[in-house]
């Protein structure tokens, strides 16, 4: 088999779902454009948390002020208040400002381990929420600030002044919005990618599994575990910017301690330490309460909004699920969708082998390809480190 | 002078109900290397339950009704959840999460009871208070001190002298060892749960006491307090969220008491304050007041 035929699954792989998600403006109406937006910036912030808690090992619970960072940042460099910069300019110094902020904080978050340095970036949190109430001049303080849309060499991402029309498609904001976050979701995806596969990944996985051997085969350990932290807010800086400019006004309640969570919650049912399960576990936690706000009262014993007392109304019904489903999912597969997703494909596989001529050694080749849950299961979600 | 007094005497009382809760999450990571998010919310059930049965049990049997079911609660998180999950402490983060997806599920399901409604809990204490010289204290303040202290008590002398006690702290220095001696892990594991749940029930009665107005369904969001309490002192110590409470309670008295002056710096500074404390601790010592630096074997 040729080279080039050997790797056309993989292209294909990779290829179709990129034109799926081009062609997908052209179909959806502007509600799902919205919530696949408010996804990928989540998966965005997801990928650095990731990186941080999944290769790192680091915890942490403050990505929801980096975030808030990177939207205030964007829309004071580029607002009235503010310099007024050209937007792209002013995304570029809002995630270097997310990165300053993880910066200023590494003092913390190169010594401090674990589940101390979760609690200790909870106090980002609610440190964050005070400022953006406070600093009113530079915030809005409690009603927040609009967001001036972003604008690509004279083309204006909003539901503009020009009517564009694509293929006879009306192009609006979230249609003009859906291809910058794809790009900005590429960009992620294959530095985060280049990252853990690099130097620094591998730096930061022995750190994560053995601190004395990393240290003593010569990784300096509070400057990686820093550095991790400054990229993982980097990565947060930008999905801040792609929230504030897909809500297009930032309040400070947004970036409270449930987004905080739900950043967490993300990256472990995606599964620690991978990419795509990053991804994964984003679309989930965002999509999934506004699908579900949208269609709860179609579900069984979930009353109408504005029933009377007592009964159960479509938000709660969200929340329910919601939380149900986090339980439920990671009892099934501690490691995640990325981890129970490995498991289908190497499931798939040995099925595949077993079906065409009998195995050359009877039986015995192919069962110990199904995984054996006994050895597997312990050492998964944490040793993983594979995008 | 007296302000001061009277602001000691707040913080103390703070304190000594954070303790109640911090201490709940320093046994149940000593237990199980499990931050327990669905504290709060466990509390919330504990003060609910009493608040609604007080009418028809009366304030001491609702109390222990609460207690009970909020422990028995807690104990069947951990034993038909938890214990299901790989038991690696390094894994612990899963479970965690887990506790977050169970706190949502009944802090959703609280609230939608609770509603906007103020509950009362028909302690004894109601609105009274006591003057001593040049300061006056409310009733339910010294109670809380009180029973905090005698609980706390009991708590740290169940730890050194019962056998739950032995095999908690032996489980919690080398859990194989501890099984190949034939320690009981799950059972005890679940037995640290069912006495956090009873403390963050108990501590839901003073929380919901005057000079609060009742409880409401925020009221578990005061277990994030209790979280830099349990960090500041060392998450595995006990004695350390004794302190780390203290230390909380009154941080968060005195800048309620000063705020006027401290305007400049916002409103709403008591909220953050704890915060900020924290941080400050662990810059100097990272594993926290009473923690131990881990000894690294290679």
């Amino acid at each position: 088999m040729s080279d080039a035929a050997k790797h056309l699954p993989r292209l294909t792989a990779a290829v179709v779902p990129l034109l799926v998600l081009c062609a997908l403006p052209f179909y959806l109406e502007s509600y799902w454009l919205r919530i696949g937006l408010f996804s990928m910036a989540a998966a965005i912030g997801a990928i650095g948390l990731s990186l941080l808690s999944g290769t790192a090992g680091q915890l942490s619970m403050g990505h929801a002020f980096f975030l808030a960072v990177g939207a205030y940042g964007y829309v004071w460099f580029s607002g009235d208040p503010g310099p007024g910069l050209p937007p792209v300019v002013a995304m570029v110094l809002a995630v270097l400002l997310a990165g300053a902020a993880g910066g200023l904080f590494s003092p913390v978050a190169g010594r401090v381990k674990g589940m101390y340095l979760g609690i200790a970036t909870l106090a980002l949190v609610f440190i964050g929420h005070h400022l953006m109430l406070t600093l009113d001049g530079v915030t809005g303080g409690f009603n927040g600030r609009s967001v001036e849309p972003m604008e690509i060499g004279g083309l204006v991402l909003d539901s503009g002044r020009d009517d564009l029309v694509v293929l006879g498609v009306p192009f609006g904001a979230e249609e003009r919005l859906w291809y910058f976050g794809l790009v900005l979701l590429a960009f992620t995806w294959f530095t985060a990618r280049g990252l853990l596969r690099g130097r620094p990944g591998r730096a930061l996985a022995a750190l994560r599994d053995s601190e004395t051997a990393a240290s003593v085969m010569g990784v300096p350990v509070a400057r990686h575990r820093s550095s991790a932290f400054v990229v993982s807010s980097m990565y947060a800086g930008l999905a801040g910017v792609l929230i504030a400019l897909s809500f297009r006004r930032v309040v400070p309640d947004h970036f409270g301690l449930v987004l905080s969570i739900d950043y967490l919650a993300m990256i472990v049912i995606g599964g620690l330490g991978s990419v795509g399960g990053a991804v994964a576990g984003a679309f989930f936690v965002t999509a999934l309460p506004l699908v579900m706000a949208k269609y709860a009262d179609q579900l069984p014993l979930v009353a109408a909004p504005g029933s009377p007392d007592g009964s159960l109304g479509p938000t709660e019904a969200s929340r329910y699920l919601y939380g149900a489903a986090i339980v439920v999912i990671l009892l099934w597969a501690p490691d995640g969708l990325h981890g129970l997703a490995r498991r289908l494909r190497s499931r798939l596989r040995s099925r595949l082998r077993r079906e065409p001529p009998a195995p050359p050694h009877g039986p015995g080749p192919a069962e110990p390809v199904t995984p054996a849950p006994t050895t597997t299961a312990p050492s998964v979600p944490v040793k993983e480190h594979t995008p | 002078m007296t302000g001061l007094l009277d602001t000691l005497l707040a913080g103390l009382a703070l304190g000594a109900v954070y303790a109640l809760v911090a201490l709940g999450f320093v046994i149940i990571f000593k237990a199980s290397h499990v931050m327990n998010f669905a504290h709060g919310s466990m509390l919330l059930l504990g003060g609910y339950l009493t608040a609604v049965l007080h009418e028809h049990l009366g304030f001491a049997g609702a109390l222990a009704a609460g207690v009970l079911a909020t422990a028995a609660l807690a104990g069947v998180v951990d034993r038909v959840l938890l214990q299901r999950l790989p038991q690696d402490p390094r894994a612990a983060h899963v479970a965690t999460i887990v506790t977050i997806g169970v706190d949502i599920l009944l802090v959703t399901d609280l609230a939608r009871r609770i509603g906007g409604d103020l509950l009362s809990l028909g302690d004894p204490w109601g609105d009274r208070v006591r003057t001593f010289g040049p300061v006056t204290v409310p009733d339910s303040r010294l109670a809380a001190v009180a029973v905090s202290a005698l609980v706390i008590g009991a708590v740290f002398a169940l730890f050194r002298y019962s056998r739950w006690g032995l095999s908690l702290r032996c489980a919690a220095e080398d859990t194989e060892a501890a099984a190949l001696q034939g320690i009981r892990l799950g059972r005890t594991r679940m037995l640290a749960w069912c006495l956090a749940g009873a403390l963050a029930a108990l501590a839901a009665v003073f929380l919901a006491a005057f000079p609060a107005t009742g409880l409401e369904r925020t009221t578990g969001q005061i277990a994030l307090k209790a979280f830099p309490a349990a960090i500041l002192g060392g998450l595995a110590s006990p004695v350390g969220a004794l302190a780390g409470s203290l230390v909380i309670g009154l941080t968060e008295a005195f800048v309620i008491t000063y705020q006027s002056d401290l305007h400049v710096l916002g409103d709403g500074l008591s909220d953050v304050a704890p915060y900020v404390v924290m941080v400050l601790v662990l810059l100097v010592r990272p594993n926290g007041l009473f923690g131990a630096k881990g000894a690294a074997r290679v």
